[in-house]
Parts: structure tokens; C-alpha cells; sequence
């Protein structure tokens, strides 16, 4: 049996990272339209993580009232969510055009 | 003296006739261009008359001299002067006029020219009365005495050429007046171009003589050449006197330019008579005359003018012992009596040859428009093969030619004989022994003279008749328009020799003391100056002894005649269809030799004028014409098409540069740079979505790391 390990603004931060990574990895990669936007919910939502955990840490050295970083986190939740509508606004109005949900075939604007 | 003041007017009397019928000549009607062209000859042979009467008393009152009349000025400044400076550099006093000098030289060939020109064209009435062409001919033939006029009354040199040109151009005129005929104008074209080549020595003589003596007027001449101030044998002279001569054989038809009489015969026979027997071919002889006071200080030339003559005479009389065209035979006739003129003047018997060309105008005249009758009565036949038997029929015209055929052959009283046995006489007294060779080439020349005259007498007029019927039927004297002149040339014939009777025989030899002033016989101090030498060039003695060789020779000559005579009665008296030549039976080479002329046209052709191949080369003229040809299509020809050639392989160097140079790498260069440029930054531009999200992040973890590690 090892110790226990403090749970550290460090293991927030990796977990932030690893679904930054994460969503970074399935906007790149994925090919359905409806995917690579959960991924870019998914970025977001890491760095959502990341700044909380900052927040938190922050608390600890200046006291209760710095709440900078959950503040902003609202923000990007409620930008996630204009956005995520406008994406899917765009995917309509693509799959309209179209016909297919597939991100490979985006591409008249092309040379 | 009207007429001699105005002497001129003899040449511009033919001369306007000519004009007329150059300018008005076809609109004419044959009478009108009889009286106008006959007339005018007729005009001038009476002005000639005056002339000489008046000259003749002008004469007695002026010691001799001759007569000159200068009509204007022809070259020279504004005084009438060139600055010319002679040899050495003197200045020398040159002009040209257009002007005319009478002597007792230019008399007598003033006197026959019109003369027999005034027969001969009265003759060409009745002969080219039925042909085509007729104000063309007598255009020609006045033009040819205005020329001949001009030639013999000249009083220098320049004006004598202009004049020998102009016959020269009438004779190549009138040879080819039947155009339409190739042989005619091949025959006419031969003429002039041989004429020509004599013509350039003519020219360089001149030079010479105006260069040497400062002038080219004769009097000038003469008198610088007598003045004693030139060596006997003097090199320039005697290369001048080579060089006129040379222009002589040209026109006179002597070796080796004679080739072109013959031919002559293809124009119509009043032309034979008047041109190439009477006057033209005379111009040579007469130039020579003319310059005898330089032909006198140039021994060389006079030997030259000698040998050529003899061997000219007797060569021509040796082709024509065979010809069978009745012409043929009087031309070659031509050309050798020719060569009597010649050897007479190149011996120094100067008068001799003149009274010879006298004479034989005559004879020659009657005997070419005698031959003009037969072969107008024998409706254009001209080979004796052909004939025979006409003496009954056209008696006149026999009768006429056998007073020539007399003379021609030397037989006394007839005119010949006095002048060629004066020549012979001549020669041989001349000093030397090579001139009694030439005596025996005249003499032997005069055998042949006699038998193939004779033979022609006989072929034509007394064989068996050879004739076809149709002609034979047709068979008719001439008019009197052509029988007129016959008879007029035959008592001129019979007669005329009486006027050089010699002093031998007992007469006054009036012809040759009539041109004493012309050849100097009275000028002594040249003859003492120049001493013994001199005495042989000039020849002739001065004091006539009567030697009992005179005799002699007067004998041999006439036997030579007569017995030319009885051999060709043997061979031809009886002459029927087919008969044989002796000589061919004797020697067939020789006979065949002879009828083909020695082949020396052909000769001519493979030397000069490049006709014939010899041995698969082309020689003479038109060798170098193919040579130059050759030159010009490969040489030449190849030059511009190497040229060509390398135009077109630096066009080809060029191109390829072009293409794959300056457009490869100057041109695609850049645009295939850009294109390889354009494939990275295409990625730009992709259009895949996420090829843009993974550059972004590209980008962005790149400005991470360069935050954190800066």
C-alpha cells in the first residue's frame, strides 16, 4: 500500500490537459461534423477545468473573493453554448447543401 | 571647185537616202524607192566625177597635195585642240574632225565605189524586184555606201573607222537580210563578230599612232613618218602597223580571219558584188595604202602583210577548185585575189596593189552579178552540179562573165593581167630570196586562178546540161535592168587595164604615176636619209629598166593561164550528169580536204568558239561561258547556298535556344518555380476543415513552446 497522494491543483491541470488533448485529437481526426463539435464542447469544457482549478488555487493564496477564474468559467459555458448552437446552425444550413454530415467533403473553398 | 568644196555631200547623198527609207520606206511604192535610192547613188557617182576633175586641176596648182575639207570639228576643246600629250610627254596637237581629204588614193576608190555601186544598184532593180523587203534593201545598201564613202574620204583615222564600222554593220545587215533564214543570220552574225576581232587591232593601232605621233590626222601622220624622224624598223611602228593590219585581215578577209566571206554568200548576190568583192573587202587594202609611210619604216609588218597575202591567195584559190555553189567559188575567188592586193603592197608595190583592187573591182563585180543572172535564170538554183549548157541561153550574161573569167585569170589584153603581172614583177625583184618563194606561191596561185574560173565557165555555161526540165523551161535572160551593168563592168573589164600599161610593153603606166604623191615617189630625202635599207622596204625602183626577165615572167604568167585554162576545158568541156572531179579521182584525201575547206571552220569551232568538244572539253568562247556557268551554279551558287546553309543551321541553334533556353528556363523557369511554390502554399487552401484546425494548433503549440522556452 502506497500513501495517499494530496489531490493537487496539478492533477486538475492534467486532467484538464489530457481532454484538452482529447478534444484537440477529435476535432483533427473526426469525421462527422456532429463529433468534432462534442470535441470542441469537449476543449472548452477542459479548459473550463483548468480555470476552476486555478480559481481554487488562487483562493487558497488570496483569500475567498478570488473567483476570477469560475467567473470566467460561466462565461465560457454560456459562449460554449451560443456556439455550439451557431455550429449546428451551420451544419443545418451545410447538410442542407450537401447532403452528408462528413467533414472531408467540406471543401469547395479549396484552391 | 563647187564640188570639191563640197565634197561632203557625196557621203549624205546615200545617207538621205537611207533616212528616206528609214523613216518613210515602207509607205513607199517600189518605183518611188528605185528612183529615190538609185538615184542618189547615181547622184553621187556624178559628184564623185567632178570631184576628181576638179581635184585634178586643183592639183597641178597646189604640188600635189592632197585636197582636205574640214566640215566641223569633232573632238577636241573650245580651240579645237586636245590637251594630249604624246610619248614623251610633248605636247602634241589633237583633234578629230569631221572631215575630208581627196588624193589621186581616194580618187580612184571614189571613182569605182560610186561607180560600180551606181551598176550595182541599177542591177538589184530588176534582181530583187519580186522579193520581199525591197525598201529595206536599198536602205541597206545606201547606208553601206554612205558608210564605204565616209571610210574612204576621211582625212583620219577615227572618221575612216567610223566609216569601217558602218560597212561593217551594212555587210552584217545585208548578209542577213533574209532573216527568216538561220544560216543567213548565223552567216551575218559571223561576219560582224569576226570583222570585229580585226576591228580591236584596228583600235590598238590607232592608239598606238596617236599615242607615238600626237595625232591621227593623215596628214599629220605622213608627215611625221617622212619627216626622217623615226628609225627604220622602229618597234612602236611596227607594233602599230601589225596591230591596223591585224584590222585589215579582219575586214579584207585575209588569214586567219577570212572564214566569214564564204559564209557571206547566204545574202543576196547584188550584196556579194557590191560588199564583198568591189568595195568593202577593198577597205583593208585601202587603210593600208593609206598608211603606207608607216608601214614603210616597219620592214617586219611589210613582210608579214606579204606572207599573209601569198599564203591567203593561194590557199583560198586551192579551196576553190572544188566547190560546186557558184558563189562559193567567186568567194573564195575574193579572198585570194585579196592576197594578190596584199602581197603586192606588203612587197612595196604599193600602186601595183591599188591598180589591183582596181581592176578586180571590175571583174569581180561582173562576176558575182553575172553569177546573179544564171541563178535568176535558173530559178534560184546556185550548185553548177546543177547546171551547164546555158550558153546559148543566156548569151548576154555569158558573154559578160567570159570577159571577167578572162581578166580574172590574167590573160592579156584583159585588165588582170596587167595587174597581176605587176605584182609578180614585183615580187620578184624584190630583194631577198624568200620573195621569189612568194613569187612562185603567186604564180602557182594564178595556175589554180585560171583553171577554177574556167572550170566555172564551163560547169555553168558550156557542159551538158544537168539541169531538172521545170527549171530548164524556166531558163530566161535577164532584164536590161541587170544585163545594162554586165555589159558596162565587161567593157570596163576589157579596157580598164590599159590605164597601167606598164612601161615594158610601151605605155605611160599612168595609173601608178597617177599616185606617185600618195606613196612619196618623188620624195627622195627619206629614201637618202635611210639609205639602202630603205630602198627595201620601199621596193619598188625608181627607174623602170626593161629587163628581158620581164618578159619572161610576162610569158610564164600568161602560160600559167592558158594552160589553166586547157586544163579545165579537158576535165569539164563534156561534163555530163555525174561527172567526176579530176582531183577526186587523182586524190580522194585531197579532193575531200579541199571541199571541206581544210575544216578550218570546223577548227575554229573546237579552238575559239567552243562549238565542238574537243575530247569532252569545251574550249574558246563557250567553254568559258560553261566554264562560267559552272563557276556560277557551284561555286557561286554554292557560296549563297552554304550561306543558306548556315542561315538556316544558326536558325536551328537559334530556335533550340529559343525553346529550350530562354523558354525553359527563362520563361517556364519562373512559372515552373512557382508552380513547386504553389504546391506547399496550396495547402493553404485546402478546404479540408480540419487540415485548418490541426495548422492552427500547429501554430498555437508553437507559440507555446516559444513563450515558455524563450
Amino acid at each position: 500500500m502506497h500513501a495517499m497522494m494530496e489531490i493537487s491543483t496539478l492533477h486538475y491541470l492534467v486532467l484538464g490537459a489530457a481532454l484538452f488533448l482529447l478534444g484537440v485529437i477529435g476535432v483533427l481526426t473526426r469525421r462527422n461534423v456532429v463529433i468534432v463539435l462534442m470535441s470542441i464542447e469537449l476543449i472548452l469544457n477542459a479548459v473550463n477545468l483548468n480555470l476552476v482549478a486555478f480559481s481554487r488555487y488562487w483562493q487558497g493564496l488570496h483569500g475567498p473573493s478570488a473567483l476570477h477564474g469560475q467567473v470566467f468559467a460561466i462565461f465560457i459555458i454560456t459562449d460554449a453554448a451560443a456556439e455550439a448552437a451557431v455550429g449546428l446552425g451551420i451544419l443545418i444550413a451545410f447538410f442542407r447543401n450537401k447532403e452528408t454530415v462528413n467533414v472531408d467533403e467540406v471543401n469547395l473553398l479549396k484552391w | 571647185m563647187f564640188f570639191l568644196n563640197n565634197i561632203y555631200l557625196i557621203p549624205l547623198l546615200p545617207a538621205f537616202g537611207a533616212a528616206v527609207m528609214f523613216f518613210f520606206g515602207r509607205k513607199l511604192t517600189k518605183q518611188t524607192v528605185s528612183t529615190v535610192c538609185v538615184g542618189v547613188v547615181v547622184l553621187a557617182f556624178l559628184f564623185a566625177c567632178g570631184a576628181v576633175l576638179q581635184y585634178n586641176v586643183w592639183a597641178e596648182a597646189h604640188h600635189h597635195q592632197p585636197f582636205e575639207n574640214v566640215v566641223y570639228t569633232w573632238l577636241g576643246s573650245g580651240t579645237g585642240h586636245l590637251n594630249f600629250l604624246t610619248h614623251d610627254g610633248s605636247p602634241a596637237d589633237f583633234k578629230i574632225d569631221a572631215g575630208y581629204l581627196l588624193d589621186p588614193l581616194s580618187s580612184i576608190w571614189l571613182l569605182f565605189v560610186t561607180g560600180v555601186g551606181m551598176l550595182i544598184h541599177i542591177y538589184s532593180i530588176g534582181y530583187m524586184g519580186h522579193e520581199g523587203g525591197y525598201y529595206r534593201f536599198f536602205g541597206y545598201l545606201n547606208l553601206f555606201m554612205f558608210s564605204m564613202l565616209t571610210l574612204i574620204l576621211a582625212n583620219n583615222y577615227v572618221l575612216m573607222f567610223v566609216g569601217w564600222e558602218g560597212v561593217g554593220l551594212c555587210s552584217y545587215l545585208l548578209i542577213g537580210f533574209y532573216f527568216l533564214r538561220k544560216s543567213a543570220s548565223d552567216a551575218a552574225n559571223k561576219a560582224f563578230i569576226v570583222n570585229r576581232i580585226g576591228d580591236a587591232g584596228f583600235i590598238l593601232g590607232m592608239f598606238f599612232i596617236a599615242w607615238y605621233l600626237g595625232s591621227l590626222r593623215y596628214i599629220d601622220v605622213n608627215a611625221a613618218a617622212r619627216s626622217g624622224h623615226f628609225q627604220i624598223g622602229d618597234p612602236i611602228i611596227t607594233a602599230a602597223t601589225l596591230l591596223l593590219f591585224v584590222g585589215a585581215c579582219g575586214k579584207s578577209a585575209q588569214l586567219p580571219l577570212y572564214v566569214w566571206l564564204p559564209d557571206a554568200m547566204e545574202g543576196p548576190t547584188p550584196v556579194s558584188a557590191l560588199i564583198h568583192a568591189a568595195t568593202m573587202v577593198t577597205a583593208g587594202v585601202y587603210m593600208v595604202a593609206r598608211s603606207n609611210a608607216l608601214f614603210v619604216l616597219a620592214p617586219a609588218s611589210m613582210k608579214t602583210v606579204a606572207i599573209v597575202g601569198a599564203l591567203t591567195a593561194i590557199f583560198a584559190a586551192s579551196i576553190g577548185l572544188v566547190q560546186n555553189d557558184i558563189k562559193r567559188v567567186l568567194a573564195y575567188s575574193t579572198v585570194s585575189q585579196l592576197g594578190y592586193m596584199f602581197l603586192a603592197l606588203g612587197v612595196g608595190a604599193f600602186a601595183a596593189g591599188v591598180f589591183h583592187v582596181f581592176t578586180h573591182a571590175f571583174f569581180k563585180a561582173l562576176l558575182f552579178l553575172g553569177a546573179g543572172s544564171v541563178i535568176h535564170a535558173m530559178s534560184g538554183e546556185q550548185d553548177m552540179r546543177n547546171m551547164g549548157d546555158l550558153r546559148d541561153r543566156i548569151p548576154t550574161t555569158y558573154r559578160t562573165m567570159f570577159i571577167a573569167t578572162l581578166a580574172i585569170a590574167g590573160i592579156p589584153p584583159f585588165a588582170g593581167f596587167f595587174s597581176k603581172d605587176e605584182i609578180l614583177w614585183q615580187t620578184w625583184t624584190s630583194e631577198g630570196g624568200a620573195y621569189r618563194i612568194l613569187w612562185g606561191i603567186g604564180y602557182i596561185t594564178a595556175l589554180m586562178t585560171a583553171f577554177y574560173m574556167f572550170r566555172l565557165i564551163y560547169l555553168t555555161f558550156i557542159s551538158k546540161p544537168r539541169m531538172s526540165h521545170e527549171v530548164e523551161h524556166h531558163i530566161h535572160e535577164s532584164p536590161v535592168s541587170m544585163t545594162g551593168p554586165l555589159v558596162v563592168l565587161a567593157v570596163m573589164s576589157l579596157f580598164a587595164g590599159f590605164l597601167g600599161f606598164p612601161h615594158s610593153l610601151g605605155g605611160s603606166d599612168r595609173f601608178a604615176r597617177y599616185l606617185d604623191p600618195v606613196f612619196a615617189r618623188g620624195e627622195a630625202h627619206v629614201l637618202v636619209e635611210q639609205g639602202e635599207a630603205a630602198q627595201l622596204a620601199a621596193g619598188e625602183k625608181e627607174e623602170e629598166h626593161t629587163s628581158p626577165t620581164e618578159f619572161v615572167l610576162m610569158g610564164l604568167s600568161v602560160a600559167a593561164a592558158i594552160a589553166g585554162w586547157l586544163l579545165a576545158g579537158r576535165s569539164y568541156r563534156a561534163a555530163d550528169k555525174g561527172y567526176v572531179e579530176p582531183i577526186s579521182a587523182i586524190a580522194p584525201p585531197v579532193y575531200n580536204t579541199l571541199l571541206n575547206k581544210y575544216y578550218v571552220d570546223e577548227a575554229y569551232d573546237y579552238a575559239f568558239t567552243g562549238r565542238r568538244k574537243l575530247g569532252g572539253v569545251r574550249l574558246g568562247t563557250m567553254g568559258l561561258g560553261e566554264a562560267s556557268s559552272w563557276f556560277d551554279a557551284n561555286v557561286v551558287d554554292g557560296a549563297v547556298n552554304a550561306s543558306g546553309w548556315i542561315t538556316r543551321v544558326v536558325a536551328g541553334l537559334s530556335s533550340w535556344w529559343d525553346k529550350w533556353i530562354i523558354d525553359g528556363i527563362g520563361v517556364n523557369g519562373p512559372a515552373i518555380l512557382a508552380r513547386m511554390l504553389s504546391y506547399p502554399t496550396r495547402l493553404l487552401e485546402w478546404g479540408l476543415v480540419q487540415w485548418y484546425a490541426l495548422v492552427m494548433t500547429a501554430g498555437l503549440v508553437g507559440f507555446v513552446f516559444y513563450y515558455v522556452y524563450h
